[in-house]
C-alpha cells in the first residue's frame, strides 16, 4: 500500500508539472486549455454531486445553485472588497455551506422524486433571486471578473476535493452516510442519527461546488444567474451517473470524458445537443449503473496480476 | 374588489392549462412512479402535429385534435418502448436521466426539423371576448373552452383509471409491480397504455396551448411541464383530482402574486411555497400518509 | 453486461475521431479567407443567432460570387455557442486559434459576446456584433477605455430608449407611462433604466413598472395591474414573441393606450400572432425599415426572402451590414492581417449600410439615425427618424 501511495503521489505531481509546462511554453493549444479547466471544475462538480447522490442517496438537483452561491460569494469579495483570491474562494465556499445547512435541514427530511423536486426549486429560487439584486447586476451579471483562476488552484483545489471526499467516504462519517443510503430505516435503528449525516453531506457537497463555481467564476470573465440553470445541475448529475454511484474515480473519469465529448461534438454545429441527448440515452439504455458502478479504479484493479489481459475494473458483479 | 375578481379569473385560466397538462404527467407518474420530464416534449409535438393538421391538411380544430393525439401516442410509445422500458428495473436516477435526455433530444431534434423560428398557430376556434363588470373583467371564449376540456378530461381520467377493466390493471401495476404480473397482468402492455393515455393529454394541452397563447416552438414544452409537475406534486403526484386542485391552486398563486406583489419575485413565491407544502405535507394536499415498508 | 463498458467507450471514441476528422479537413488552404462565426444556432436564442447566421451566409455568398476580397474567397467557419456564454468562449477559442480566423462575427446576445472579448483581444482578432447593445461591449466599464478589437453595426441601448422616451413624451404627449421589461434580459432591463430616467427628466411620469421572466405565456395579471394604474402609454422594450403575446392579451383586456417598444419587437411574426387590429396604435424604434424603397434595402429583401423565405429581421440586416463591413475593411486594409483589419474597422467613415450610412465613434459605436416604425394595421410604417444627440 505504501509504495502505491507513493507511486501515486509521484504521478500526481509529474502531470502536475508537464500540464505546468505545456501550458506555459504554449504546447497545449489555449482551446484546449479552456476544456483543461472546464475539466477540473466538473470534476469538482462531480465528485462533491457524489458524495450527496452516490454515497448518502440523496436526489439533489440543486447543485447549480451552491455553484452560483460560491461564485457570487467569491466575486463580490475578489472584486467589490479587494480581498485575496486564497480567502474569496473559501469564502464562497463557506457560504455554500451555509447555505446548503439552510436549505438541507427542511428538504432532506423529503425522499427521492419529492426532494429533487425541492431541490430543484431551490435552485431556481436563487436564480431568480439573482436576477432581481442589483449589486450583483441582476440579470446581467458581473462582468470583468479578474482571471485568478490558474493552473496551480486548479490543479490544487481539484486534488484536495477528490482526497477529502474519499477520506470522508472512508471514514466513520462516510459509512454512516452510506448506511443511510442503503437502508434508512435500518441505519436509524441502529442509532444512527439520519438527519445529521444527509445534512452534513449535502452542505459538504455544497461546500465544494462552491469551491468549483469561485474557480469558474476567476476563469470565464462573467457569471450570469443564467450561468447556473437546471442544466448545471443537471450536467453535474450525468456525470455522477455516468461514472457510477458511489464511485469517486468513476466521478473523475465522466466529469473528464463528458467535457471531452461536449468539445469533440464541437465540430457538429447545431447538432451537437442533439447527438449529446441521444448519447446520454443510448449510454443510460445500456450501462444505466455507469461505468464503474460502485467500484473504484485503483493501481491494484489496473495492473494487479489476476484479471485477464490487465484490463480495468473487470470484477463488476454489480452490472448484472 | 372588481380588480381581484378580474385577478381570480385570470388565474382560473391559467391554472386550467397547468391543470391539464398535470393531468398527463400525474396519471404516468402514479403508475409507474416516473418523472417523465420529456412529457413537456410530447406536448410540443402534439402542438406541432395540430399546427400541420390545420395547415396543411386543412383539417378543422376537432379532426386536428385526433391527429395530434395519435402522432404524441405514436411517439409517447416509441419514447416508453426505447428508452424507458429497458430502464425498468435500474435505479430511479438513471430513469430519470434519460428522461431528462430524451427531453433535450426533443427539444433539439425539434430546433432542427422545426427550425428556430416561433411559429404562429392558427386562431381555429373563433376568438369572442366577453365583457363584464362594467369593463372591468374579461373573459374569452378559447378560456372558457380549455376550462371546460380540462374538466372533461380529468372525468375521463377518472373513469378509466377506477372504472375500466384496464384501470384496474394500471392500478394493480402502480401498487406492486411482480404481485400484479403474477396475477396475469400484462405488465408491459399496461405501461404502454399509460404512456399512450398520458402523450394523448399531452397533445391535447400542446394543440390548446398552441391556440391560447398563439405561438408555438420547439422549446414551448419545458416550462409549463415544470410548472404543470408542481402543480402535480402540490395536489399529490398519482392523484388525478390532485392534479387539478394542484394546477388552479399554482395559477391562482401566481396571478395573485404577480397582480398584488411583483411578477419579478413570482418564481421565487411558487418554488418557495413547493418547498414549503413538501415539508410541512410531501404527499401535497389531496395526498394520503403512507407508512415506509420496512 | 461487461461488453457494454467497451461499447460506451466505443462511442466516445468514434464521436472524438468524427470531431478530428471534421476540423482537419479544412486545414491548409490558403486560397480563402477565414472568418468565424460565432452564433447562437441552438438553445433559448437561437431564432435571433439564426437570422444572424443566415444573413451572413448571404451577404458572404454575395461577395464571393461578385469575386471575393483581395482575390480571395471568403470561407465562413460557423459554429454554435448553444446560446451559452460559457460556450462562447469556448468556440471563440477554438476560432481564433484553431480555425485561425482573420475576423470574428457574433454572437448575438451581450452576455455571450461579453464572455469572447478576453480571447479575441488576446489573440488581436477583430470582433463585430450585430446585435449586442449593452453598452459595455465596446467600452470597458472598470478602465473607461473602448475595447480595441470590438465593434458592432447595431446602435447603443441608450440613444434607442431616449428617442423612444422623447418621442412619447413629445409628440405623442403622454404625461403617464408604465414600463414592463423583460427581467431576466439584460439589453430589455438597460432600455428600462434609460427610458425611465428621461421620462422622468422630460416630465412625464413612471406610473408602474413590472419585470416578465423569458419563459413567461400569462401576462394579464400585470397586464390587469396596469389598467388600474391609469397609464396612458405602455413601454415594452422586449422582443417580438412576447410583446405579440402582452400587446395581445392586453387589447384582450381593455387596454387601449399606445404601446412603445424597440427593436426586439422586429419580426413580422410580431402582426402574425397579435393579429394587426391589436397592433394599431403601437410604435417601436428600430435599425431599418424592411420598408423603406431605397434599392439597397429592397435587393437585401428580396435576395433574402428568396433563400430563406422570410423579410429579414432587424438584427438579419444589422448581420448583413456587419459581414460588408469586414469585407470592405478588409479591402481597405489591404491585407489578411487582423491588426490591420482592425485598424481598417475603426476607421471606417460613411458606410453604406442596410441600416443607413454611418461611422464609428470613437468607442466604436455606429453612429447612425434611428427609425421610429408605427405598425398600422399589420404594416410596418415609417413615422420618423429621430438622429439621437
Amino acid at each position: 500500500m505504501k509504495r502505491e501511495n507513493l507511486l501515486i503521489g509521484i504521478l500526481l505531481i509529474v502531470f502536475y508539472a508537464a500540464v505546468f509546462f505545456a501550458t506555459e511554453t504554449g504546447l497545449i493549444p489555449p482551446y484546449y486549455q479552456v476544456n483543461l479547466y472546464l475539466m477540473g471544475i466538473n470534476i469538482i462538480a462531480a465528485v462533491s454531486l457524489n458524495l450527496i447522490v452516490g454515497f448518502t442517496g440523496q436526489l439533489a438537483l440543486g447543485h447549480a445553485g451552491f455553484m452560483a452561491v460560491g461564485a457570487y460569494i467569491s466575486v463580490i469579495l475578489t472584486m467589490k472588497l479587494g480581498q485575496p483570491f486564497l480567502l474569496a474562494v473559501l469564502a464562497g465556499a463557506a457560504a455554500a455551506f451555509l447555505v446548503g445547512i439552510l436549505i438541507g435541514l427542511p428538504t432532506l427530511r423529503l425522499k427521492g422524486d419529492y426532494l429533487a423536486i425541492a431541490t430543484l426549486g431551490f435552485g431556481e429560487i436563487i436564480r431568480r433571486l439573482l436576477d432581481n439584486i442589483d449589486y450583483v447586476g441582476g440579470a446581467a451579471g458581473i462582468n470583468g471578473i479578474p482571471k485568478l483562476t490558474n493552473w496551480t488552484w486548479l490543479y490544487i483545489f481539484t486534488l484536495l476535493t477528490i482526497f477529502i471526499i474519499k477520506n470522508f467516504v472512508n471514514s466513520t462519517h462516510g459509512r454512516a452516510c452510506i448506511s443511510v443510503r442503503d437502508n434508512e430505516i435500518a441505519a436509524e435503528t441502529m442509532g444512527i442519527n439520519t438527519t445529521y449525516y444527509k445534512v452534513l453531506a449535502f452542505s459538504i457537497g455544497a461546500f465544494f461546488v462552491g469551491i468549483a463555481g469561485a474557480l469558474y467564476a476567476h476563469y470565464f470573465f462573467l457569471i450570469q444567474p443564467a450561468t447556473f440553470s437546471f442544466m448545471k445541475s443537471f450536467d453535474a448529475l450525468v456525470m455522477v451517473v455516468f461514472g457510477g454511484l458511489g464511485s469517486i474515480t468513476g466521478s473523475v473519469i465522466a466529469a473528464v470524458a463528458v467535457t471531452f465529448m461536449n468539445a469533440a461534438l464541437i465540430n457538429f454545429g447545431t447538432l451537437r445537443m442533439v447527438i449529446y441527448a441521444l448519447l446520454l440515452v443510448i449510454i443510460m439504455v445500456f450501462r444505466p449503473q455507469g461505468l464503474m458502478g460502485t467500484k473504484e479504479l485503483t493501481f491494484k484493479r489496473l495492473f494487479g496480476g489476476k484479471e485477464r489481459g490487465g484490463s480495468a475494473n473487470v470484477n463488476d458483479k454489480t452490472s448484472d | 374588489m372588481e380588480t381581484l375578481i378580474a385577478q381570480l379569473l385570470n388565474g382560473l385560466s391559467l391554472g386550467s392549462i397547468y391543470a391539464l397538462i398535470a393531468l398527463g404527467y400525474t396519471m404516468v407518474y402514479g403508475i409507474i412512479q416516473l418523472i417523465n420530464f420529456a412529457h413537456g416534449e410530447i406536448l410540443m409535438i402534439g402542438a406541432y402535429a395540430g399546427f400541420f393538421a390545420i395547415t396543411k391538411l386543412e383539417l378543422g380544430f376537432f379532426p386536428a385534435l385526433i391527429v395530434a393525439m395519435v402522432v404524441s401516442v405514436v411517439l409517447g410509445i416509441i419514447v416508453e418502448r426505447v428508452a424507458y422500458k429497458p430502464l425498468r428495473n435500474s435505479t430511479r436516477l438513471s430513469a430519470l436521466i434519460t428522461a431528462i435526455g430524451v427531453s433535450l433530444f426533443l427539444q433539439n431534434g425539434g430546433l432542427q426539423v422545426f427550425g428556430t423560428d416561433y411559429v404562429t398557430f392558427p386562431r381555429a376556434v373563433d376568438k369572442v371576448t366577453y365583457k363584464f363588470l362594467g369593463g372591468n373583467a374579461t373573459i374569452t371564449s378559447h378560456q372558457i373552452l380549455i376550462l371546460i376540456i380540462t374538466v372533461i378530461m380529468m372525468f375521463i381520467l377518472q373513469y378509466i383509471v377506477h372504472k375500466t377493466k384496464t384501470g384496474k390493471a394500471m392500478r394493480a401495476v402502480s401498487y406492486d409491480k411482480d404481485a400484479a404480473l403474477l396475477m396475469g397482468v400484462n405488465v408491459d402492455s399496461v405501461i404502454t397504455v399509460t404512456f399512450a393515455i398520458g402523450s394523448a393529454f399531452a397533445a391535447v394541452a400542446g394543440v390548446l396551448l398552441g391556440m391560447y397563447y398563439q405561438t408555438i416552438h420547439p422549446l414551448m414544452g419545458s416550462m409549463p411541464g415544470l410548472k404543470a409537475f408542481i402543480a402535480a406534486v402540490l395536489g399529490g403526484i398519482g392523484i388525478i383530482p390532485g392534479a387539478m386542485a394542484g394546477g388552479f391552486l399554482l395559477g391562482i398563486i401566481e396571478t395573485l402574486v404577480s397582480g398584488y406583489l411583483s411578477s419579478a419575485y413570482r418564481d421565487v413565491v411558487v418554488f418557495g411555497l413547493l418547498i414549503v407544502i413538501l415539508v410541512v405535507k410531501p404527499t401535497g394536499l389531496l395526498g394520503k400518509d403512507t407508512h415506509e415498508k420496512v | 453486461m461487461k461488453n457494454n463498458k467497451w461499447l460506451v467507450v466505443l462511442i466516445m471514441m468514434l464521436v472524438a475521431a468524427l470531431a478530428a476528422t471534421g476540423c482537419g479537413g479544412k486545414d491548409g488552404d490558403s486560397e480563402t479567407i477565414k472568418v468565424g462565426v460565432n452564433y447562437e444556432l441552438s438553445g433559448d436564442v437561437a431564432a435571433y443567432g439564426t437570422t444572424a447566421k443566415d444573413a451572413i451566409l448571404l451577404a458572404f455568398d454575395e461577395i464571393n460570387e461578385a469575386g471575393g476580397v483581395l482575390g480571395k474567397k471568403i470561407e465562413a467557419v460557423v459554429l454554435d455557442n448553444k446560446s451559452d456564454a460559457t460556450e462562447a468562449l469556448s468556440v471563440a477559442t477554438k476560432l481564433v486559434t484553431q480555425e485561425k480566423v482573420v475576423a470574428h462575427l457574433g454572437p448575438a446576445t451581450t452576455g455571450a459576446t461579453l464572455n469572447t472579448i478576453p480571447v479575441i483581444t488576446e489573440y488581436k482578432v477583430p470582433l463585430i456584433t450585430n446585435s449586442a447593445t449593452h453598452p459595455d461591449i465596446t467600452v470597458d466599464p472598470q478602465t473607461n477605455k473602448t475595447r480595441e478589437f470590438v465593434f458592432r453595426t447595431c446602435f447603443i441601448d441608450p440613444p434607442q430608449a431616449i428617442v423612444g422616451a422623447e418621442f412619447a413624451v413629445k409628440e405623442l404627449g403622454v404625461k403617464k407611462v408604465a414600463v414592463y421589461y423583460d427581467n431576466t434580459n439584460d439589453y430589455s432591463k438597460g432600455l428600462y433604466k434609460v427610458f425611465k430616467e428621461h421620462v422622468t427628466a422630460l416630465g412625464g411620469e413612471v406610473v408602474a413598472e413590472e419585470g416578465y421572466v423569458e419563459s413567461d405565456l400569462e401576462f394579464r395579471p400585470t397586464l390587469t395591474k396596469f389598467k388600474q394604474s391609469g397609464a396612458e402609454l405602455i413601454y415594452i422594450p422586449g422582443y417580438y414573441e412576447k410583446v405579440a403575446k402582452i400587446v395581445s392579451q392586453a387589447r384582450e383586456l381593455g387596454i387601449d393606450v399606445p404601446f412603445l417598444g424597440a427593436d426586439g419587437w422586429d419580426s413580422p411574426d410580431l402582426v402574425e400572432v397579435a393579429g394587426p387590429e391589436a397592433l394599431n396604435n403601437t410604435y417601436f424604434t428600430n435599425h431599418y425599415s424592411p420598408q423603406d424603397p431605397s434599392e439597397k434595402v429592397q435587393n437585401f429583401v428580396n435576395a433574402y426572402k428568396e433563400r430563406y423565405g422570410s423579410i429579414p429581421a432587424s438584427f438579419s440586416a444589422t448581420a448583413y451590414d456587419a459581414a460588408y463591413l469586414l469585407a470592405d475593411a478588409i479591402k481597405r486594409a489591404g491585407s489578411t492581417d487582423t491588426e490591420a483589419i482592425t485598424k481598417a474597422l475603426a476607421e471606417t467613415k460613411d458606410f453604406d449600410g442596410i441600416t443607413g450610412r454611418f461611422s464609428f465613434d470613437e468607442q466604436h459605436n455606429p453612429v447612425k439615425e434611428i427609425s421610429i416604425i408605427e405598425m398600422v394595421d399589420g404594416e410596418q410604417t415609417l413615422k420618423t427618424k429621430i438622429a439621437p444627440k
